[in-house]
């Protein structure tokens, strides 16, 4: 017989914002432990959380872009459960009444057809703290409460995800969107990113559902995609050979490449969820959700699609300029009144991605913007310079954050084109190398290009390479 | 006559006109507390008092130039935080830990010039009627020292009676303001839900829990509750409400007031003369130009079982980060996470807090939420309906406090449900959200002191305070 998988994932992604979710507190990361605490994250007798109004405006530009409904009235639940990095014993989620209910994402699958990923719910929670086991087994665990109260965004899915790789997809859309609009860094290095993943086969063709396992624990999509792919073998073997799956919580072990129990059904905590008295109901009227909707940016996505139809680029220079938002934008500002934007993608993707490599900085903070590249150019459009002395004049802009214009006034770098000074001077040089001129006549083709050069050498550089050749080839023919 | 018998309409006087120090006010109460320390059987009152420390605050803050109390030190029951000092809640798993910060009530105290002077004796993490569940040993009556003061702010009623006290700052789940102060004989308030910060209160049931005063008279209380109400930025159910001048309510008398007398609180169980001095209150306030109406407050019947349902769930989720690993009483040394709690917790807590423990636990347990945490919710909407329609009718509703007067020490000790049962009058009040005080109205025949219960409109305190005045002055 032959099986199916079906994939759900709860993705939690850290929501970027200066404070914690309940307390003024620091949510930077990577400060000495205990650094960023206070009575309300660290839980003190007597303390209470007020929520931060920045965690409900990126948790609703969340919701949008992942097309969920917005809840005009939602609801914090404790989540009760004893662990020494949750120092209340509950974790202030939302349970009931979430902020964000169906929505979707749409990937390519493994045809390339588009496939539309359910969302049931992206709600809001805080994180815990971190407990830091000494090296040595028998030694003691220090707990580091910086993160706690953190707050993250936990996105669930519907089982709507058949293989490994378009769980893969769907993660990475994901991580796009929420790095793009700025709700998340998704660092998952610093623990921006984590995922928790459902799995269970059935019967192709099957409509009911397996027995669900659930692996925690995935530190990367390579190894949720590796995890995956070491559950649906183990799974259909074990279906296979007649067994019948329990329901388990499993661990994804990355030395040995497989997944390991953790704990089974009847352990499965009950968690009391009840409405925390300590906070009001989050009411949001319909006029914030829209002047936030007003603001959202565009997904990188649709974004593309849009280079490639507005601007004639290139699937690939539509992806790469669209890669990050400052680029992009940076791309559209210096477009905006010129008529050659597969020119400009071509200098940003070359010229300016190498210029920014250099200097290790971003593109918001380069001294050449977007109108100035533009006006480097018109000048190169309008003959004024070569293609060739276009890239030393940027390279002068680069260091020394003039504009083009004065690059080349001050340098004297404007293009001759004259044909009349053109002439004189290639007058002069074929009475200097009659040689050439005879070896050329006598089919040694190459003397050309050293003609050329001379020319060239001659001017400084600044003769007009069209005019240069076309002058030249009449003279010696 | 030492200054600690003063009430604090008359030390403020005497501190504005530079008659007296601070200074002198919290020696006399030393001496007092001294005093009653050596009694045979003492009130035990305090878990902590200590003059020096008091009398450093005192000095290192400059508490004179402020208008409202002016230098009067203030007892806090033990489960609001005052910075640097011990926040036992009358509890093992905290008797050593040392608050880092004020509460809200108490910066807002001291802004207004009280000065937080003492720690009161409490039933553990204020779950008690009595104030036998203390973990620091029961507080007793000062008018017969055989019986108990009420609870849980025992300590509170029980000092401010004996003069132990000036007034007290205590707080007020389902009755633990009002029910002392009526077997102790003081007045008590405990205002609308969200009029006094929560932050800084060690929560019990956080949608029930309120600050408020313990005082000699109802003008005290009326200084004192001006000096902590407000809104705060801390506390998210804190409400935005205007702050009028309460002491100026307090003599304005109650005529024209409606007030209701509900027959629900005046049925079986209620002592005789319990019942003849809540309605000698009540005859007094028509004399005085009030109209008494008769009404029905059909739900009360619910709200016993709605209430125990609804706290001890709440107390189960808030007592549960008491377990020793961070802060707190750490009874074992072991490797093993699970023993370290259990056992924190099973010797921290005593057997009281345990019960309402496992209740809150049980109620929102997975199969059981819907049938009493749901269910109990919703009970709670019809009585809050029940009142808001009684208030269409009338301005202000009184009864009785306790049914009975303070019982002897030990007696209901082994019959918790008769002891929850106790609570009838004051819990629906907390379920509601209302402000209500009690004010002393009388004594029995064996000189236990007897209170009346007045409950106004959500953010009526005046109407509170001018009809308990009328009651106060007419009981003499």
């Amino acid at each position: 017989m032959n099986y199916e998988a079906v994939i759900g994932l709860e993705i939690h992604v850290q929501i970027s914002t200066k404070t914690k979710t309940f307390c003024s507190c620091s949510t930077e990361f990577g400060e000495p432990p205990n650094t960023h605490t206070c009575p309300v994250c660290l839980g003190l007798p007597g303390a209470l959380p007020v929520l931060n109004e920045e965690v409900i405006k990126k948790g609703i530009t969340a919701g949008l872009t992942l097309n969920c409904r917005i809840a005009g009235r939602s609801v914090f639940a404790r989540k009760n459960y004893f662990y020494p990095d949750l120092p209340k014993a509950y974790q202030i989620s939302q349970y009931e009444s979430p902020l964000n209910t169906g929505g979707w994402v749409v990937i390519k699958d493994e045809t390339g057809a588009e496939k539309r990923i359910g969302i049931t719910r992206a709600h809001l929670e805080e994180d815990a703290g971190k407990l830091v086991h000494d090296e040595d087994p028998r030694g003691p665990s220090y707990i580091d409460f910086n993160r706690c109260g953190v707050p993250l965004l936990e996105i669930v899915t519907d089982p709507d995800i058949r293989t490994s790789e378009e769980a893969y997809r769907f993660l990475t859309a994901v991580k796009e969107i929420m790095q793009f609009t700025g709700v998340s860094g998704c660092n998952m290095e610093k623990g921006e990113l984590r995922v928790d993943v459902n799995i269970s086969m059935r019967a192709q063709g099957e409509d009911g559902f397996g027995v669900k396992q659930e692996i925690k624990n995935m530190n990367s999509f390579a190894n949720i995609r590796r995890a995956l792919d070491y559950e649906i073998k183990r799974q259909t073997r074990l279906l296979r050979s007649g067994v019948v799956l329990t329901q388990q919580t499993r661990l994804f072990d990355q030395n040995k490449n497989a997944t390991v129990q953790m704990r089974t059904k009847e352990e499965a905590h009950d968690y009391r969820y009840f409405p925390d008295p300590d906070l009001v109901p989050v009411v949001v009227e319909e006029a914030f959700i829209d002047e936030i909707r007003n603001g959202l940016a565009e997904l990188p996505e649709a974004r593309r699609n849009r280079f490639v139809k507005e601007y004639g680029l290139t699937e690939y220079d539509a992806f790469n300029l669209c890669s990050s938002r400052s680029v992009s934008r940076y791309f559209e500002d210096a477009v905006d009144g010129y008529e050659n934007p597969k020119k400009v993608a071509n200098w940003i993707l070359g010229e300016i991605m190498r210029a920014l490599n250099d200097r290790k900085i971003e593109i918001n903070e380069f001294r050449v913007t977007a109108p100035m590249l533009r006006e480097l150019l018109e000048l190169m459009d309008s003959g004024v310079i070569s293609g060739k002395m276009a890239k030393d004049v940027f390279d002068e802009m680069v260091s020394s954050g003039k504009s083009a214009k004065q690059v080349v006034d001050e340098k004297d770098l404007k293009q001759m084109s004259n044909r009349d000074d053109i002439e004189a001077v290639i007058d002069e040089v074929l009475k200097m190398h009659e040689a050439a001129v005879f070896d050329y006549r006598s089919g040694k083709k190459n003397a050309f290009g050293f003609l050329i050069g001379q020319v060239m050498k001659k001017t400084g550089g600044k003769a007009n390479p069209g005019l240069v050749n076309e002058i030249l080839r009449s003279r010696m023919s | 006559m030492g200054l600690n018998e003063l009430t604090i309409e008359e030390l403020k006087s005497m501190l504005s006109s530079h008659e007296i120090t601070t200074s002198e006010i919290i020696h006399d109460l030393g001496e007092a507390i001294d005093g009653d320390s050596r009694n045979e059987r003492p009130l035990n009152t305090y878990i902590d008092f200590d003059q020096e420390r008091i009398r450093g605050e005192v000095k290192s803050a400059g508490y004179y130039g402020r208008t409202l109390l002016k230098g009067i030190p203030i007892a806090v029951k033990d489960l609001i935080n005052v910075r640097g000092t011990a926040t036992t809640c009358g509890s093992n798993i905290l008797r050593e830990y040392i608050s880092p910060y004020d509460a809200t009530a108490v910066t807002l105290l001291r802004e207004h010039g009280g000065v937080p002077a003492g720690k009161l004796n409490m039933d553990e993490f204020a779950m008690g009627s009595s104030n036998e569940t203390s973990a620091f040993g029961p507080v007793r009556n000062p008018h017969d020292r055989t019986r108990i003061p009420g609870g849980s702010s025992g300590g509170a009623a029980s000092a401010v009676a004996a003069d132990l006290a000036v007034a007290a700052l205590a707080t007020d789940t389902g009755g633990s303001i009002r029910q002392p102060a009526s077997m102790c004989g003081v007045f008590g308030i405990k205002p609308t839900y969200g009029r006094v910060s929560r932050y800084g209160l060690v929560a019990y049931a956080s949608s029930l829990d309120q600050i408020g005063p313990v005082t000699k008279t109802v003008m005290d209380g009326a200084l004192l509750l001006q000096a902590v109400s407000g809104h705060d930025g801390r506390d998210s159910t804190s409400a935005g409400e205007p702050l009028p001048d309460f002491s100026k309510s307090v003599t304005e008398g109650v005529r024209g007031m409606k007030i209701g007398v509900p027959d629900e609180y005046f049925g079986e169980g209620l002592d005789d003369e319990v019942r003849m001095y809540v309605l000698n209150a009540v005859d007094l306030l028509d004399r005085a130009g009030a109209e008494v109406k008769k009404i029905n407050l059909r739900y009360t019947d619910y709200a016993i079982a709605t209430y125990y349902i609804i706290a001890t769930a709440e107390a189960s989720s808030n007592l549960a980060r008491f377990d020793g690993v961070r802060y707190g009483t750490r009874t074992v040394d072991t490797n093993d996470l699970q023993q370290l709690y259990r056992e924190n917790r099973s010797r921290g807590f005593g057997r009281e807090v345990k019960r309402r423990i496992l209740l809150g636990t049980f109620t929102l347990s997975s199969g059981y939420y819907d049938a009493y945490y749901l269910k109990a919710q919703k009970a709670r909407t019809r009585i809050l309906e029940d009142f808001k329609t009684a208030f269409d009718d009338v301005d202000t509703i009184i009864t009785p406090v306790s049914p009975i007067p303070a019982w002897e020490i030990g007696k209901m000790l082994e019959d918790p449900l008769q002891m929850y049962l106790a609570d009838v009058y004051t819990v629906p009040v907390n379920l509601a959200g209302l402000p209500a005080a009690s004010v002393p109205c009388g004594k029995t025949k064996a000189g236990l002191p007897v209170g009346a219960q007045i409950i106004a409109r959500h953010f009526k305190e005046e109407d509170v305070f001018r009809a308990a005045y009328v009651v106060e002055e007419g009981s003499g």
